[in-house]
């Protein structure tokens, strides 16, 4: 079976707050498909984001979140990950003492234990080799494993880092927040090369970005357009394009006159 | 609101007597020196008061010590190496080891120094034996320099009735590369005053890693140490102590750094076990260019109360100290530490600096950190911190957003906390161990 991330119906907010930030999102993302979600700041992108990696600042009021048929609103953030969702932080927090490669080991290894609570973890040569491989690939330098997770990483770095983890756990869906924004022209062909090194009929994709521009290195199947809440367009990468001649504004008149006309 | 404080509430004072002094002396043929000592410093005790509502004391309540348990001085019951945690005993590093001194009781059981070492003329033995062998090297420093029976109550009772200790020299223009390990270890309840005695002379270096531990007791003990390590001109020691008691002992101790001129100290020092400990942790950067590096780790779990008073003195210009202390705490746990930056009057272009950060891991617990400075010049740059924090959700978040569960997430920020001083531990196996025993703390 196709690995399939279904979202249906999905109301949330922030915890412990009334005020709904997505209010009955559908969306669904299957394995091989690359997926883009744009719409203007404040429409609740991130917050699906964190919503579907299951952050306990926010709050579901409302609807499902299916991996493979699984809710994974019923799971911890861990049982996500090892379900095969990863997302892509916008802002990935430091962690001092805790080195990038310590990190990834960690993560693997909890991954082998879940499958078989006897295994022993990765050897650490194969981890090694397989380290060098991703960094490599995503022309990060091998130091970086010893250096502690995203201290004094410079925003490129960070996001590199991300693409990285996601090179390693190798998800069924990846969800990447953000991973353009504060990149200069040169880091974002390097992400975007390493998200497309990755892509093909194993991976699910959904970009979550505010521009286009990212667009141009990654090339999305479907583009969505999230508009208080909801996806109010949907449509093939030329819509993108049209986003990107027009901007939200085109978006927020002709989504108001359809909410006037059905009043 | 009026506090009375009743007389029966003052601490209890052991109850040694001069004639355990003597009786001391006598059982080991003592010299005159050691014992006129030995009397000054009985006299210093006998007219210092317990110690209780002194500035240094007054958020340190120790009266729960029974001293009819621990004023007992151990005795040495025959026990050999083998009664030693394997952990305590294994090598420093995988290469050649420099030195290896063990004490059960107080007693020597093992004594060993690499040959090589031993050629270059560095000394490596215990107290007693230097003492008939080196006894004007020891005269000159035991006690003269860094740690006097003058610095406090328990400093003058270590000083009039310390019973066994280490002693280490490394002559002048000797780089002792192979690492000293001293493992200090009791089998029973009662008193143990060690003593560590280390002088190098001018331009020598040397590296050395000290460990206290104790099994599990009937009874309660105190230890009332004493560390002394004093690095001349341009020398260079890296010291590393581990403290692990029973949770039935008291430690009161007293440590002092001295550093010469041009002359470098890294001293790092790990606290984990006892019931209560009081350590005065000091350095004095007494000649120019002096260097200090000093670093704790501690943490306290159950009802241990750990108390670290560290003190960085600039008695000469241009010199720098650098003390970063990083604990936790758990349970019902506390910790204190009260740092102090001072410089004699005028020394210039001096630089210190003091952080204490604390890891709260329960509501419960308590840690207080009561930074100090105390300069009298103007061309200087001392600066001082303490930090609060709880294990955040966040960090927690974003570990766990990669399949990792949350005890483990914990685990590692935790573990991550401590790692940039256990980094300054120069021996890889010791900052495992130590990591397993961060872990097995937290894992509780």
């Amino acid at each position: 079976m196709v690995a399939t991330l279904e979202i249906r119906n999905l109301h949330a907010s922030v915890d412990g707050e009334d005020e709904m930030i997505l209010r009955g999102l559908d969306l669904t993302v299957k394995k091989g498909e690359i997926h883009a979600l744009m719409g203007p700041n404040g429409s609740g992108k991130s917050t699906l984001a964190n919503i579907l990696m299951g952050n306990p600042a926010y709050e579901v009021h409302e609807g499902e979140v299916l991996l493979d048929g699984e809710n994974l609103l019923d799971l911890e953030p861990d049982e996500r990950s090892r379900a095969g969702l990863f997302l892509a932080f916008q802002y990935p927090v430091a962690i001092p003492g805790v080195t990038l490669g310590n990190f990834l080991r960690h993560a693997i290894n909890a991954r082998m234990k879940a499958e078989d609570p006897d295994s022993k973890g990765i050897p650490i040569p194969k981890f090694a080799r397989l380290m060098r491989e991703k960094m490599t690939q995503l022309q990060i330098d091998h130091a970086f494993a010893g250096r502690y997770l995203n201290e004094g990483f410079s925003g490129g770095e960070k996001k590199r880092a991300e693409v990285l983890q996601m090179a390693v756990l190798e998800p069924e869906i990846a969800v990447l927040d953000e991973t353009d924004s504060g990149l200069d022209i040169d880091a974002l062909r390097i992400v975007a090369d390493g998200v497309n090194a990755l892509t093909g009929p194993d991976l699910g994709v959904l970009v979550i970005t505010h521009y286009q521009r990212m667009l141009n290195y990654i090339k999305p199947d479907y583009v969505h357009v999230l508009y208080e809440g909801r996806i109010v367009e949907s449509g093939g990468p030329e819509l993108a394009v049209e986003l990107e001649e027009k901007g939200y504004e085109w978006i927020r008149e002709r989504h108001e006159a359809l909410a006037h006309f059905q009043a | 609101m009026a506090v009375v404080r009743r007389r029966s509430a003052l601490p209890q004072a052991p109850s040694f007597s001069w004639a355990d002094v003597q009786s001391l002396s006598d059982a080991h043929d003592e010299p005159d020196w050691l014992r006129a000592r030995r009397r000054e410093a009985w006299e210093i005790y006998r007219n210092t008061p317990m110690p209780y509502q002194e500035e240094e004391w007054r958020r340190t309540d120790y009266r729960h010590i029974r001293w009819d348990e621990a004023e007992r001085l151990i005795q040495a019951n025959g026990a050999t190496a083998a009664v030693v945690p394997a952990k305590n005993l294994e090598p420093l590093t995988g290469a050649e080891q420099g030195g290896l001194l063990v004490f059960v009781d107080g007693n020597v059981v093992r004594s060993e120094l690499a040959p090589s070492l031993e050629k270059q003329g560095v000394i490596f033995t215990d107290l007693r034996t230097a003492l008939r062998d080196h006894s004007e090297l020891v005269e000159r420093r035991l006690m003269t320099q860094a740690v006097r029976a003058t610095d406090g109550k328990f400093a003058a009772l270590h000083a009039a009735l310390w019973d066994y200790g280490v002693f280490v020299y490394v002559p002048r223009n000797t780089i002792a590369e192979l690492p000293l390990h001293v493992v200090c270890y009791n089998t029973s309840a009662g008193a143990a005053m060690g003593h560590v005695l280390v002088v190098l002379d001018d331009n020598a270096q040397a590296t050395m890693q000290v460990e206290y531990a104790s099994n599990v007791t009937d009874g309660q003990s105190a230890y009332i140490g004493a560390t002394e390590l004093i690095v001349g001109d341009a020398g260079n020691l890296r010291y590393v102590s581990l403290q692990d008691w029973n949770r039935d002992t008291f430690e009161f101790s007293h440590q002092r750094g001295i550093v010469g001129r041009d002359a470098q100290l890294d001293w790092v020092n790990g606290v984990m076990g006892s019931q209560l400990t009081k350590a005065f942790i000091e350095v004095d950067a007494v000649g120019q260019g002096a260097n200090a590096r000093v670093s704790g780790f501690f943490f306290a779990d159950r009802d241990q109360f750990f108390d670290l008073d560290t003190q960085q003195n600039h008695n000469a210009p241009l010199t720098n100290t650098d003390l970063l202390f990083k604990g936790a705490a758990r349970d019902r746990a506390r910790t204190l530490w009260q740092g102090m930056i001072k410089s004699l009057p005028q020394m210039q272009r001096i630089d210190g600096y003091q952080v204490c950060r604390n890891l709260l891991l329960s509501d419960e617990a308590r840690m207080d950190s009561i930074p100090g400075l105390e300069i009298e010049a103007d061309d200087v740059a001392c600066s001082h911190a303490a930090t609060f924090g709880t294990l955040e959700e966040e960090p927690i978040y974003y570990l766990m957003s990669r399949g990792i569960t949350r005890p483990q997430a914990q685990l590692m920020i935790i573990e991550g906390f401590f790692d940039e001083l256990l980094q300054r531990i120069p021996f890889e196996r010791v900052r495992q161990r130590l990591m397993a025993e961060i872990e097995a703390k937290i894992i509780g």
